[in-house]
């Protein structure tokens, strides 16, 4: 019945949202944010231990729709290894890949996520865990949403 | 009581539900957040728009006559409609929310205190909430709320007794819940407010156009509804209010229509229902709506609400005999929509697949977030039914359901 589905829920994706990495706190953390999205309930937390600008642990907690939990858990294998400045060019990436289906440079297995733009919808969780990184790496004390606004 | 309607031909009076999305025939159970609208009412603006369109109470040629004729006789029908002794008790707004807004805005602001009670019930809607909220941080006034009882949404009237104080000055509580489908014995506590002298208002979104409502038989002094969630036009809503507390109302808004006389010091206001409409109204609304009422009342709202409740215990019934999900609402003397979850699947990947199987449902909060909170959930799915809807598309629903969970599951 789902057939045209899967370019949105692809087996990754299904795995990561059943069986979410790195789905706990880091208590040592040097940084966190929080991401909410009120109007759908997505609420997580992201966790980012650091070594100097490296980015050597990261985890979240939360609970949300599959896309969102999938998104912030690829998200946490992605950056772990990164510098800051990597980790927001990603960001960069992965944004253009949810809102256009395109992207430049590699993404690795986020390429799962070049379906979202489809579903105009789903946006804002595929991209939710993402503000939240960016958040936790400046500091920020609000939540950050992405609902009502640019992504 | 008339006879029992033919419901397919009352559906073929609906263009949009002849479609198909993704590829897969629609099945429209968004109901509760707006209704389609029939034929009828999409000619009856195409009609005025192109024969009788102009500006109301003001003018002296033929348009304007015949304009002010059609808005007016519309306030007409919506006094039958609610059995409203007068259309002079019948205020236009842009729905239920502003409705509300309206009473919190005049009549709060004049009669509220510091120390007032405001009583309120566990599953408003954030439209009888928040305006609550906003004039109880201006006047000081507090908020209560009659509890409910676990998933099934239905009130608990056991502290009832001791909820209505002496402080009490308003009641104002929904008829029929949006996201728990739980019909409220309005008639019930009406009479119980009266007796204290407490103000009784019950927002009829989701109630107006599914039931026959009787203002007088329930013996509030103040319901609201939206045109939109019973056939019409969008933007376009009535508050009804007995005469007797409209005329101690001050005006909400002022501007034109709404005064007698203006001078550079001094106005005097029209009395209701003119003075709580300041400007040019919405027109094309009140005539939209009008065609709306005038086709539900001829297949009969007793004949709705029959097949809505019908559809909804065969929803209900059919999901219970589902593994691993959760209802909300009551079991019995549900209305006409259905409430659930899905274990270990978020309301919004039900949504947006059953969107793929052309079957649109709506999943979030359903603006009810204090009591979702409460039943410990972020969100929740819901299919919504009218008269239009079938049997057959219940049937396709469940598939559908059943669809998703093997989807997650596999």
């Amino acid at each position: 019945m789902f057939d045209d589905i899967n370019d949105l829920y692809q087996q990754v994706i299904l795995d990561h949202c059943k069986q979410p990495r790195n789905f706990h706190e880091l208590p040592q953390c040097s940084c966190s944010a929080q991401g909410f999205n009120p109007l759908c309930g997505d609420n997580l937390k992201l966790f980012l231990t650091l070594e100097g600008d490296v980015i050597k642990d990261a985890g979240f907690t939360g609970s949300g729709c599959c896309i969102s939990k999938a998104s912030a858990s690829l998200l946490t294998e992605n950056v772990k290894g990164k510098t800051k400045a990597e980790a927001e060019q990603m960001f960069e990436r992965v944004r253009d890949l949810v809102t256009t289906g395109k992207t430049t440079g590699d993404v690795g297995k986020l390429a799962v996520f070049a379906g979202v733009y489809k579903y105009p919808a789903r946006v804002k969780c595929a991209i939710l865990a993402w503000h939240a990184l960016v958040g936790a790496l400046k500091g920020e004390a609000a939540p950050v949403s992405t609902e009502n606004e640019q992504t | 009581m008339s006879l029992s309607p033919d419901w397919a031909k009352l559906r073929a009076d609906f263009p949009i539900l002849n479609q198909q999305v993704h590829g897969k025939p629609l099945v429209y159970f968004d109901n509760a957040a707006t209704s389609q609208k029939p034929r009828k009412v999409i000619e009856a603006l195409v009609h005025y728009y192109e024969r009788d369109n102009a500006n109301v109470h003001r003018g002296i040629h033929e348009l304007s006559n015949r304009a002010t004729n059609a808005f007016e006789a519309a306030r007409t029908r919506t006094a039958k409609f609610l059995n409203a002794r007068s259309g002079d008790e019948i205020i236009w707004t842009r729905g239920t929310t502003e409705a509300i807004n309206l009473v919190a805005a005049t009549w709060g602001a004049k009669h509220l205190k510091a120390g007032d009670v405001i009583l309120l019930t566990e599953v408003e809607h954030h439209s009888n909430l928040v305006p609550w909220q906003m004039l109880a941080q201006k006047t000081g006034a507090k908020i209560a709320y009659i509890p409910v009882t676990g998933d099934e949404g239905v009130l608990d009237l056991s502290k009832l007794d001791s909820l209505l104080t002496s402080q009490v000055k308003l009641l104002s509580m929904v008829h029929i819940s949006n996201s728990m489908g739980s019909i409220n014995p309005v008639a019930e506590l009406c009479a119980r407010a009266k007796k204290l002298g407490i103000v009784t208002l019950v927002d009829g979104a989701q109630s107006a156009g599914h039931l026959p409502v009787d203002v007088q038989a329930i013996g509030c002094d103040f319901f609201a509804f939206s045109g939109h969630k019973i056939c019409g036009p969008t933007g376009i809503g009535a508050l009804y209010g007995r005469t007797e507390i409209l005329e101690t109302m001050p005006p909400y808004q002022g501007g034109g229509e709404m005064i007698l006389t203006v001078g550079y010091d001094k106005t005097e206001f029209k009395h209701a229902p003119h003075r709580f409409e300041a400007g040019t109204p919405d027109i094309s609304g009140p005539i939209g709506l009008h065609a709306a009422m005038d086709y539900l009342d001829a297949i009969g709202r007793e004949n709705i609400w029959k097949h809505d409740q019908e559809l909804a215990h065969y929803a209900y019934d059919r999901l219970a005999g589902l593994k691993n999900i959760r209802l909300f609402g009551p079991k019995q003397n549900r209305a006409g929509l259905v409430s659930f979850l899905l274990k270990d699947v978020h309301a919004h990947d039900v949504v947006t697949l059953a969107d793929q199987a052309g079957v649109a449902l709506r999943g979030g909060h359903h603006c009810t977030q204090p009591l979702m909170h409460k039943l410990g959930v972020e969100s929740t799915a819901r299919a919504s039914f009218y008269f239009y809807n079938t049997r057959a598309e219940v049937d396709v629903f469940v598939e559908v359901i059943k669809e998703i969970q093997k989807f997650f599951s596999a």
